[in-house]
């Protein structure tokens, strides 16, 4: 404790209701003082005063190491949460669970999963890859003959159209960061650039979108407009280092650094050259947005600037006043998040927030804030900025344009999609934390 | 700059350019019209793609029955799956996109039913029955005459009320 004290004595408040400047987290003892924990309470007075034994396993053999090892036992409850367990008719989800997870980089198991027709059984070795269209020469690939071709590695998120959208609803859902804003998930994924592919097979220059369509159930499709395709679109085959999982389009999906999730077409069995877009169910329906005046958004495509906090969040209750770490998430499909700011008290007072290394286009940014919780009442919020010289938007700010709910639905439902706004979280002096809208 | 140089420079760039060459593998294999047919659904919205076939409303009503009433519920009225009629005048952020009320393009119906429905078993239909399934349900909505024929020249004609009222969110982007 004496420590910590020491390292605390020197930081400097940069906003108000205890927010301490970011450069308190270049000392170690501070990090360690003030991280929140989901699990343990992590008092350091209450560690030193028990007394030390060795563990059962310190004096046994431990167990066989596993050919793929998993989580311990003990990290049981890091899970997704899944939204058709007996895959009735209807779409499936699996949501990340934020406020369990550090860094970056989403463990390929807890990756956002969502499907339209369950998940397929895909035998690799029977799939196909074909271009065809407004291509000089239709070609068809196996997956072999992929894995030989020069390949890319980048980190980047992918995120749903949906997530976040229970933040549509009139008035605050109680859920937490997992229900709220878990389906969006980052990852290294490595693969064939299409543009590579696309040289092989020739564009015809009337080629304006492809049309990418997936070999599950549904063939979903979604039409990409050919700049993508030329710019950054990967046909992807590694997660992580490891293939694809199936929940992410086992054994290829399309990867569109920053655009809506659902054009990531997983299952990637076909790309189409054509001059018009398909108007698919997907694109001309489900991921098409309604205005408050009856209009409709269609083709929005980009993630737009996003953060939120995920460590102090509803279920994390901090045990008593004192030094915290806040910390979460920031992205934008735009390219590189340059700033986050946090506030403590509803967004009277911002301070700049520290951004973990690397800051990378297009992925998950992690944000640390140095915070001394006197106790009382106060509303957490993150606010980030991309490269693009874009801002979050305040939720009132996003609600004026895109309208809300007339009454509360259900946390599942989606009554929009692309909510980018600010997240509120409440603390209140028992140290428990509520969604509020501030 | 000496002619060596130039040359050394010439001959660098050719190796360059044979490396560039030499990054793909080449490994797509030729494809034919006749074999990606088994593959080649896609319904555009000016009907580009509509297979050869027809059907009636009183055919879709049959199959309907047969095939989609389960989870859609009778005539279209929705059950554990969506309904697929009525609906409020316009959808809003409480929900109630129809297709009447939403859907811009008729063509989007016969394509996704015939790539994704019925949900246990896609692909199962026919393309008469995709299109005697898709006149059922325009005509439950007043789309089109309950004796209309829809075939890949009347689709495309069908008017979608709600078709107009789109706003391309990022036309920079495409």
């Amino acid at each position: 404790m004496s420590i910590s004290k020491r390292h605390n004595d020197s930081l400097q408040p940069v906003a108000g209701n205890g927010l301490l400047d970011r450069r308190a987290l270049l000392g170690r003892g501070v990090v360690f003082a003030g991280a929140v924990s989901a699990g343990s309470a992590g008092s350091m007075i209450g560690a030193a005063a028990e007394p030390l034994v060795d563990g059962p396993w310190s004096n046994e053999v431990g167990a066989v190491i596993p050919p793929y090892q998993v989580a311990s036992r003990f990290e049981k409850h890091v899970v997704r949460t899944v939204d058709n367990p007996d895959n009735v008719p209807r779409n499936s989800r699996a949501r990340t669970p934020h406020h369990l997870l550090q860094g970056i980089i989403t463990p390929n198991g807890l990756h956002f999963t969502i499907c339209h027709g369950g998940v397929p059984d895909i035998d690799p070795e029977k799939h196909r890859l074909v271009i065809h269209g407004l291509v000089k020469r239709p070609l068809v690939f196996t997956l072999d003959a992929l894995a030989r071709y020069p390949m890319v590695s980048r980190i980047g998120f992918v995120e749903c159209g949906g997530n976040s959208a229970p933040l549509f609803s009139n008035e605050p859902i109680q859920a937490n960061v997992q229900a709220l804003h878990g389906l969006a998930s980052c990852s290294e994924w490595t693969g064939v650039l299409l543009s590579t592919l696309l040289e092989e097979t020739g564009i015809d220059p009337k080629a304006k979108w492809f049309i990418a369509e997936g070999a599950d159930s549904p063939r979903l499709h979604r039409s990409v407009p050919m700049k993508k395709a030329m710019d950054d679109a990967m046909v992807a085959l590694y997660q992580n280092g490891e293939r694809i999982q199936p929940g992410q389009g086992y054994p290829m999906r399309l990867w569109l650094p920053g655009y809506e999730g659902n054009m990531n077409v997983k299952y990637l069995r076909r790309i189409t050259l054509t001059e018009q877009p398909a108007m698919s169910y997907y694109e001309s329906r489900t991921y098409s947005q309604v205005l408050p005046d009856g209009k409709a958004y269609r083709f929005y495509f980009l993630q737009e600037v996003k953060s939120f906090i995920a460590n102090p969040s509803p279920g994390l209750t901090l045990k008593e006043p004192g030094y915290y770490e806040i910390s979460g998430v920031a992205y934008s499909g735009t390219g590189r998040v340059t700033r986050v700011m946090v506030s403590a008290d509803g967004g009277k007072s911002w301070g700049d927030a520290a951004l973990q290394e690397p800051v990378l286009p297009r992925a998950f940014t992690r944000f640390r804030m140095p915070w001394r919780w006197n106790g009382g009442p106060a509303v957490l919020q993150s606010r980030a900025w991309d490269e693009g010289g874009n801002m979050q938007p305040t939720r009132a700010e996003i609600i004026a344009h895109r309208g809300q709910t007339s009454k509360p639905p259900s946390v599942l439902a989606f009554p929009s999609q692309h909510f980018n706004g600010i997240t509120s979280w409440a603390v209140d002096t028992k140290g428990e934390v509520k969604h509020v809208y501030a | 700059m000496s002619t060596r140089k130039l040359l050394l420079g010439a001959a660098s760039f050719l190796l360059v350019a044979a490396a560039a060459r030499a990054e793909s593998p080449e490994l797509g294999k030729s494809i034919s019209p006749t074999e990606l047919a088994p593959w080649d659904i896609h319904i555009m919205p000016d009907g580009t793609g509509l297979p050869p076939g027809s059907g009636t409303f009183a055919q879709g009503k049959a199959i309907y029955a047969q095939k989609c009433a389960l989870c859609h519920g009778e005539n279209g009225t929705g059950g554990q799956s969506a309904a697929l009629v009525g609906g409020p005048p316009r959808a809003s952020l409480d929900g109630g996109k129809t297709i009447p009320n939403y859907w811009p393009y008729a063509t989007t119906v016969f394509d996704f039913i015939r790539r994704a429905m019925p949900y246990t078993q896609p692909k199962s239909l026919t393309d008469n029955e995709v299109y005697a399934v898709t006149a059922y349900i325009l005509a439950l909505n007043k789309l089109i005459g309950e004796n209309d024929v829809i075939d890949a020249q009347t689709l495309p004609t069908v008017q979608m009320p709600n078709r107009d009222n789109f706003i391309i969110r990022f036309p920079d982007r495409i």
